[in-house]
């Protein structure tokens, strides 16, 4: 009987508190910067794109969203040909962000992308591709990998040793 | 001429505003259950959301209205509209303020509580024309739980009545003139509330309809407006209540001079609904066998234990 008058009197408490509702067309929620969101294709300090087309992403990709074609230009350099996610599969996981060895392919805190048409859930790569280094600021891949590809030369790049001339027989 | 005119515009006025009052009553009881729940509730369709119960009309009167081939058709139909005309009823005796009531009948209280267990009629019509197991199990609690409740809910006003030494509504208001009934008679009050609770099947009481247990008991099978009319016929119920644990309790029309009677009739009701708001957001419903041994063991007993001490102190006052 108590009880029951206290449930009562604490339920009528409640009048005085403030309603926990983020009422969200209005009032949005603070993502975190590392909210797993849309997935998102970074340029490197240069605004060349990251991306060298491994197929590390499409092969983490749990559920096949991730397809690409890679190819090479002139000075040797790999780009994707095309690079496509269907977001109506994406399951928003982000192992392809940690498969990523350039750090070109990252999630960001962005959930708005609701569409009528199913069709319209399918990125290409200009959809993705953002004019952004994304959270990796100064990192470009090419400055710090041994290969040339128009960025640096052999044995130019930061921590790199001069490469070795093979035939020559001198220590 | 005139004076028949006058009632009848008084009746339309009533059942209007009435009707109308239970509909927002839909909106009022969202609106506190979400305060009381820290949430915000019905607040997009017009100002405070207060358009909600237009959209809610305008759905169920467009939605199809689905008559099972399995049920009984034209008790199916009647069953609704009997909740809702045996509450409207009842207000014919209420006296909402001097002048404005429509009926000063002399047997005022019994008449409300004839017309209130009418009402299980719809309870038992509506889940025995369904057809329906669920509604059926609803049905027959409805009929248990509104039966045993009438007894007390009787019972317990007849120390108002011994005190008033009327059944009429006016007298027992105008008899509260110098203190109100809930100082003499606070456990009849508690009682009748109780009861009234239980009359109205509202939670915690909504045995009938139980919806973790039965569906939606004796309504299972009912949409459209004909669900309408018992969600209505609810509201209705739960002013009719409030409105009568007022007029008995607490003093009716009367208070203080600075406002009109009809206002203070209103705001004590109001205060009353949103305590049957309260308890919705804030108890559990209890087991049905606990449902009938709280009424039968402890209710019944505490009642005539009460008209017992009433009968006696009325009879020592007036030797």
């Amino acid at each position: 009987m108590i009880s029951l008058l206290r449930t009562i009197a604490l339920t009528f408490m409640h009048i005085f508190k403030k309603p926990v509702t983020i009422q969200y067309p209005e009032e949005k929620i603070v993502l975190h910067p590392r909210w797993r969101g849309r997935i998102v294709l970074t340029r490197d300090p240069d605004m060349a794109e990251r991306c060298v087309g491994c197929y590390l992403c499409a092969a983490a990709c749990p559920v096949d969203c991730i397809s690409l074609q890679a190819t090479q230009d002139e000075d040797g350099r790999r780009y994707p040909e095309f690079f496509r996610i269907n977001f109506s599969r994406c399951i928003f996981c982000g192992y392809c962000e940690e498969a990523c060895p350039t750090y070109a392919i990252q999630l960001i805190p962005d959930f708005e992308m609701a569409e009528y048409n199913r069709q319209n859930l399918v990125y290409e790569k200009e959809d993705l591709l953002i004019d952004s280094q994304g959270k990796y600021p100064g990192y470009n891949y090419y400055r710090v990998a041994g290969v040339d590809a128009g960025v640096k030369g052999k044995g130019e790049g930061v921590n790199e040793e001069k490469p070795i001339d093979v035939h020559s027989l001198l220590p | 001429m005139n004076i028949v005119l006058q009632y009848i515009l008084l009746i339309v006025i009533m059942l209007f505003t009435l009707t109308t009052v239970a509909a927002w009553l839909i909106w009022l009881e969202r609106r506190m259950l979400a305060v009381w729940q820290d949430r915000y509730g019905p607040n997009r369709a017009g100002p405070f959301g207060l358009l909600i119960v237009a959209a809610d009309t305008i759905k169920l009167l467009f939605k199809e209205d689905w008559i099972p081939p399995f049920a009984d058709k034209s008790i199916f139909v009647i069953a609704p509209a009997i909740v809702a005309g045996a509450v409207l009823m009842s207000f014919v005796v209420v006296p909402f303020a001097p002048g404005i009531l429509i009926a000063d009948l002399d047997i005022g209280l019994l008449f409300f509580l004839a017309m209130s267990s009418l009402g299980v009629y719809s309870i038992v019509l509506g889940g025995w024309a369904s057809n329906n197991k669920y509604s059926l199990l609803g049905a027959l609690r409805g009929a248990s739980q509104m039966i045993s409740y009438e007894v007390f809910m009787g019972l317990s006003l007849m120390g108002v009545v011994m005190i008033t030494g009327s059944f009429r509504l006016t007298d027992i208001v105008l008899a509260q003139q110098d203190y109100w009934f809930i100082l003499t008679q606070p456990v009849a009050f508690v009682i009748f509330m109780i009861a009234g609770i239980a009359e109205t099947h509202r939670l915690p009481f909504d045995i009938p309809e139980a919806e973790s247990e039965l569906v939606a008991g004796f309504h299972s099978e009912y949409s459209g407006m004909k669900f309408g009319m018992f969600f209505i016929g609810e509201y209705l119920g739960i002013t009719l209540i409030s409105a009568m644990v007022v007029t008995i309790f607490f003093g009716g029309w009367l208070g203080p001079g600075f406002l009109p009677p009809l206002v203070w009739f209103t705001g004590k009701t109001f205060i009353f609904i949103l305590f049957f708001i309260l308890l919705r957001a804030s108890l559990p419903r209890p087991r049905y066998d606990q449902l009938m041994e709280f009424g039968w063991k402890i209710l019944l007993p505490l009642a005539l234990v009460n008209l017992l001490i009433t009968g006696g102190i009325v009879l020592l006052m007036n030797s």
